[in-house]
């Protein structure tokens, strides 16, 4: 169904490398993905995985010294993001490209009041008048539900909650009718009532406004509340790509299987969750072959030798990267 | 400082009551309210005209007459002193004012920056810092010639390093927090952070230190107006008013003492609220 679709976002063979005592090792290995016009596509993976590198890539948001992007492109509206100046990074930032950061506690200026922090990427990006953008920041306000918006316009964000500081978030990132929004984590930090509160609006936004959305996540129940698509990284790699039906009714790749195994379900009981043994390998200790052998209950001998590549998979767009489990389908 | 920009600046409330519960910052505040409102209303205080001769009265003793004595030229001691609060004043407020605005701005951009440009400014300040504070106003003060301006430009320079230093701090550990990073992320110039996003969230460590920092201007205007580097006479200044009375000190102790006496009293006053300011915003102390 979003196959049809125009491309929004277009991720081409991204590496995105670290330095560690003087070499430069990646945290992302290429990576692939793209993200069609007003498709919600997920990335899930543990601590580590490269999931938040990845968005941080995107907008090259990445600490100056220590950080680069090795190789790869970001298509987004015909050019290549990797490629721009800083200058015109500035103005795809926060106007056509936005970001939701996981604290809402600590993403907020303390000594702005909400309203004037929504008008500010307003003022920035379209040259509006301070009168117009604050007009525009309360519209956003009650857009976002934020009750008696009027007054709420002129307090600090230390007299709000959490849940109300993460939807003056998401109203500062939809300020400027961004094509594709980047979330990473947006809900981690709320409590469940309100995680499903927020999520329903991102998605009731995301059809208002016709954005893609980029979801960050190691939370697999909100994947299936709200992607279209689920890209499961592992120690920086995309191991299965997968529309989110097909993801949790035929997971390919072990580590997907593991993953659901970890995640406690209302049809199941609580002791049938099992962890998974051992750890993502660290960045300056990759091994050769695949990076999940090593935890892996399938692992073959040749798992080691090669690094297995991403291959299509039974269904539509459905793509994994293990041998052995395309093997076993086929023969 | 750390500790001080993780606090709330957003809350002036809890800061006043805290700065308010301190009985010293209440003498201090005094103090420093009457010294100012001599300062305004010198000419309607002052007894004499502090540059007016009488040849008559020379180095007379307090009396009913002339309540802090005369000195050497007959001149009313009172009303010099009185007169003499404006230009301890202004010196000391505008070169702290012209200190504090170039030292923060040098500290943001050394801690926003950071890496060798940083190292290469911090360094230069290291090496201003290392010389004492009068000997450099001496140096500066020497080369520019002896003028009001050039007094009050000595000393903000002698004071630039001190807030680079107090700005740099706060920045380096602001620019790592969320809502820099969000700003970054919305697409905002590195100017716009460090002026709307990084300034506001560490001004009032900055503002309370120029308290203290104003005391040691006023301290250096005062030790270069008696070496003679000040203000030139006849303009009454407390520096220059303890040079003539040290040549006299024996004959005439009132001269050095009550000019000396004044300088002690602004300097205990804006020590006395910058400290109280310094504890108030600090959230380890406030709790106690």
């Amino acid at each position: 169904m979003q196959q049809n679709q125009e491309t929004a976002l277009d991720i081409r063979g991204l590496r995105t490398e670290f330095k560690v005592g003087g070499r430069w090792y990646p945290a992302v290995r290429d990576l692939s993905l793209d993200v069609a016009e007003n498709e919600t596509l997920a990335i899930v993976g543990e601590s580590g995985s490269g999931k938040s590198v990845t968005a941080l890539s995107i907008l090259r948001l990445l600490p100056q010294a220590g950080a680069r992007i090795g190789a790869g492109e970001v298509l987004f509206e015909g050019r290549d993001l990797t490629k721009l100046s800083e200058r015109e990074m500035s103005s795809v930032r926060g106007n056509s490209i936005a970001m939701i950061f996981q604290e809402p506690m600590t993403s907020l200026n303390p000594t702005m009041t909400v309203g004037e922090q929504i008008a500010e990427a307003i003022t920035i990006h379209r040259g509006a008048s301070q009168a117009d953008a604050m007009a525009e920041a309360l519209r956003l306000l009650k857009e976002v539900k934020i009750p008696s918006a009027d007054s709420r316009l002129h307090d600090y964000p230390h007299q709000f909650s959490g849940g109300m500081r993460q939807r003056v978030m998401i109203a500062m990132a939809l300020a400027c009718r961004p094509k594709v929004l980047l979330a990473d984590e947006p809900t981690t930090a709320l409590d469940v009532t309100i995680q499903a509160q927020v999520l329903m609006q991102l998605d009731e936004l995301k059809e208002a406004y016709g954005m893609s959305v980029v979801f960050i996540t190691h939370n697999l129940g909100v994947v299936a509340q709200i992607a279209d698509r689920v890209a499961v990284m592992y120690a920086g790699e995309v191991v299965e790509l997968a529309t989110v039906d097909a993801l949790f009714a035929n997971p390919a790749h072990p580590y997907t299987v593991a993953l659901l195994r970890t995640m406690p379900r209302a049809d199941r009981a609580t002791e049938s969750l099992e962890p998974i043994p051992g750890s993502v390998p660290p960045v300056t200790a990759m091994p050769e072959g695949c990076a999940y052998a090593s935890r892996c209950p399938l692992k073959q001998p040749s798992c080691e030798d090669k690094r297995p590549e991403l291959l299509p998979f039974d269904g539509p767009g459905h793509q994994v990267r293990c041998p052995v489990r395309l093997e076993q389908t086929r023969g | 400082m750390g500790a001080a920009v993780s606090s709330s600046p957003a809350r002036p409330g809890g800061l006043w009551l805290a700065f308010s519960k301190n009985r010293l910052s209440w003498v201090g505040l005094a103090l420093l309210a009457i010294i100012i409102i001599v300062a305004i209303f010198a000419p309607l205080i002052a007894p004499y005209d502090p540059l007016e001769q009488n040849i008559v009265a020379r180095l007379e003793p307090p009396s009913a007459e002339f309540l802090l004595g005369t000195d050497s030229y007959g001149r009313d001691v009172l009303s010099r002193l009185i007169y003499g609060t404006r230009i301890s004043l202004t010196v000391g407020f505008i070169a702290i004012l012209i200190a504090m605005t170039i030292g923060s701005m040098i500290g943001i951009l050394a801690g926003y920056v950071g890496g060798v440009f940083d190292q290469i400014v911090m360094g230069l300040l290291d090496v201003m810092l290392s010389f004492p504070t009068l000997l450099l106003g001496l140096m500066i003060a020497a080369m520019l010639g002896a003028s009001l301006e050039n007094l009050i430009i000595a000393i903000a320079i002698t004071e630039i390093a001190p807030f680079a230093r107090i700005a740099r701090a706060p920045t380096i550990s602001l620019k790592q927090r969320d809502f820099v990073e969000a700003g970054r992320a919305l697409g905002f110039g590195p100017v716009r952070i460090m002026g709307v996003h990084i300034l506001p969230n560490m001004i009032s460590d900055v503002v309370v230190m120029s308290s203290l920092w104003m005391a040691s201007a006023i301290r250096t205007e005062a030790s270069l107006s008696f070496i003679g580097l000040g203000v030139p006479p006849p303009t009454p200044t407390w520096g220059s008013m303890i040079r003539e009375g040290f040549e006299n000190i024996l004959d005439a102790w009132w001269l050095a003492v009550f000019p000396s006496l004044a300088i002690l009293l602004t300097v205990l006053a804006l020590n006395l609220l910058g400290d109280a300011l310094r504890d108030a915003i600090d959230p380890k102390l406030r709790a106690e």
